[in-house]
């Protein structure tokens, strides 16, 4: 394996309770590597705990125990060589397309941020779009804002939080196929964070399967299949259906799991 | 030339709103419409006029020589105009307004997003800001002459008092109840202090400090006639106590009245314009009307 650039070791959260002794465990005893260039994606049922642990990775919040470090830099804040991309509206309302994707190239001259802000905005396919602001544009294209923003700001790895999961199902298919294809060409570790196995499948080279809170790591699925996937290929179909086997869950609606 | 790839996603709402918007404004040229322009003009208008026509004829009726009709107002207007009165009147008002209302928004706004932002200031100054808050301005008149004696400070000073505060609660109301993702993005690019406040907290919580100050203007523009009541010789509230004082000129009270309306609306017309600006549009998207 590769040098881990993030790594998570032991890592445990708890959320104080109302009372004392009424402590919410979140994630127990987390270990993970995520190595340079990979494209991790982390699933699990929902409020598992998923979302705390990349917002403790990204240094927004802080474990209870346990470290996370960044090529082998301990995380206490958040930090621009790495960005966070947000479910739903993190974008600035206030800016348009073009000022929202150069939010992170202040210190840039003029030159070269009209240069990146373009060929970022490109990149996304937002080309004529650069004056309308986000609440003129659709669910779908405010994330591909979102994620040209965090390209632009040429961090090393970019966290993704449920980034699609507010998109229709057409709209998140066509964002997963760019997803990869601007990975490919930009060479980011990016983290990916996902309730949706389907979409692991399609994206990741590797899939981290948590459990039920308390969340911990439970197992992890190398996805060594080429790009791009077919959705009806049989490496693909039993790639999702062995992580569909691991989260204990049936293929057949109706029926109860055998694991 | 390279082929750009368009989104699938890129073909919603904002063709199907304008489309419906043309086609509205193609049914409105219909005078029989009832939400074409015509009627939009003449609903209000014919409203004004049959007020104006019972008011009249109440004081027809009841055979009052001190309550004025509508005719003796607008003649009580035509004469401040030709004494040159009302343009001075109004412009003393209004100067007055204009003082006090910058002062409070230039203390109100940074104020409320400091002490929005800084919990520990916060519980240090929110008690003493809801104690002054409901002593209505008119209770300060004492005070106000006290300090500042016979000049355009005392009014201003009571016009400040009485707009700062809604302007101040609403900027710290913005700050507290503002969107988390955007304070954790903001961090997430190095933002320093300065550039947090002036680049994202101040711009997430424009559109509800603009509504802060709509109300406050409202509030400063009801004051100046209590505060132009007291000390000073110039102004629309000046007019009305002169007015009545000097001689019971019930029609230029009414007249003084009117104007302070007319103008009233005419300040909030302009806040309103305010809220048209892209900066802070997305504040307001999503309101019924």
């Amino acid at each position: 394996m590769k040098d881990a650039t993030v790594s998570i070791r032991n890592l445990s959260m708890r959320f104080p309770g109302k009372r004392a002794g009424d402590e919410i465990a979140v994630l127990q005893n987390v270990n993970a590597d995520v190595s340079r260039g990979e494209l991790v994606c982390i699933v699990g049922p929902s409020g598992c705990g998923k979302s705390t642990l990349l917002n403790i990775v990204a240094g927004f919040l802080r474990a209870t125990s346990g470290e996370v470090t960044v090529e082998g830099q301990p995380v206490h804040y958040p930090d621009p060589r790495r960005i966070f991309v947000f479910q739903e509206n993190g974008v600035f309302p206030w800016l348009n397309v073009y000022e929202n994707v150069g939010f992170g190239l202040r210190q840039k001259t003029d030159n070269e941020r009209q240069q990146i802000i373009a060929r970022y905005i490109d990149m996304v396919g937002l080309g004529g779009f650069e004056t309308a602001y986000p609440h003129e544009l659709s669910g779908g294209m405010r994330q591909r804002v979102e994620i040209a923003r965090a390209l632009a700001a040429n961090p090393d790895i970019i966290y993704m939080d449920e980034p699609f999961g507010a998109l229709d199902f057409l709209t998140r298919l066509k964002m997963r196929t760019d997803l990869v294809r601007i990975w490919q060409s930009e060479k980011k570790t990016i983290l990916f964070v996902t309730h949706d196995i389907e979409e692991a499948v399609q994206v990741a080279d590797r899939v981290l399967i948590m459990t039920a809170r308390p969340a911990t790591i439970q197992d992890v699925v190398d996805v060594d299949l080429p790009r791009p996937r077919h959705l009806d290929s049989p490496g693909y179909l039993e790639k999702r259906d062995r992580i569909f086997q691991l989260m204990g869950m049936s293929l057949r609606v109706g029926e109860t799991a055998a694991a | 030339m390279k082929i750009k790839s368009v989104p699938a996603e890129l073909t919603t709402d904002q063709g199907s709103t304008s489309t419906l918007d043309s086609a509205r404004s193609r049914e409105s040229a219909r005078i029989g419409d009832p939400d074409s322009l015509f009627w939009r003009i003449v609903r209000p208008i014919g409203m004004a006029a049959l007020f104006l026509t019972l008011w009249g004829l109440a004081v027809r009726w009841s055979g009052s020589d001190l309550f004025p009709t509508p005719g003796n107002v607008a003649r009580g207007i035509v004469e401040l105009i030709q004494k040159g009165l009302l343009l001075k009147y109004i412009v003393a008002s209004v100067f007055r307004v204009s003082w006090g209302f910058a002062l409070a928004v230039l203390v109100g706004v940074p104020l409320g997003l400091v002490l929005g932002w800084y919990s520990r200031a916060f519980q240090a100054l929110n008690p003493f800001i809801q104690i002054l808050r409901p002593i209505s301005p008119i209770a300060w008149i004492p005070v106000a002459i006290l300090w500042f004696g016979v000049s355009d400070a005392a009014p201003i000073f009571l016009i400040f008092l009485a707009s700062v505060f809604p302007i101040t609660v609403a900027t710290i109301a913005a700050v507290q109840n503002m969107q988390l993702v955007y304070l954790r993005a903001a961090q997430n690019f190095g933002l320093s202090t300065g550039e947090l406040f002036r680049q994202v907290i101040l711009r997430a919580c424009l559109p509800q400090i603009i509504t802060g100050i709509r109300i406050a203007l409202g509030v400063a523009w009801l004051v100046v006639v209590a505060a132009e009541m007291i000390a000073v010789n110039s102004g629309l509230g000046y007019l009305i106590i002169d007015a009545r004082n000097a001689g019971k000129r019930y029609d230029l009270v009414v007249a003084g009245m009117v104007m302070i309306g007319l103008i009233g609306l005419i300040l909030d017309l302009l806040v309103r314009q305010l809220e048209k600006f892209d900066e802070v549009r997305w504040g307001y998207v999503g309101r019924r009307k």
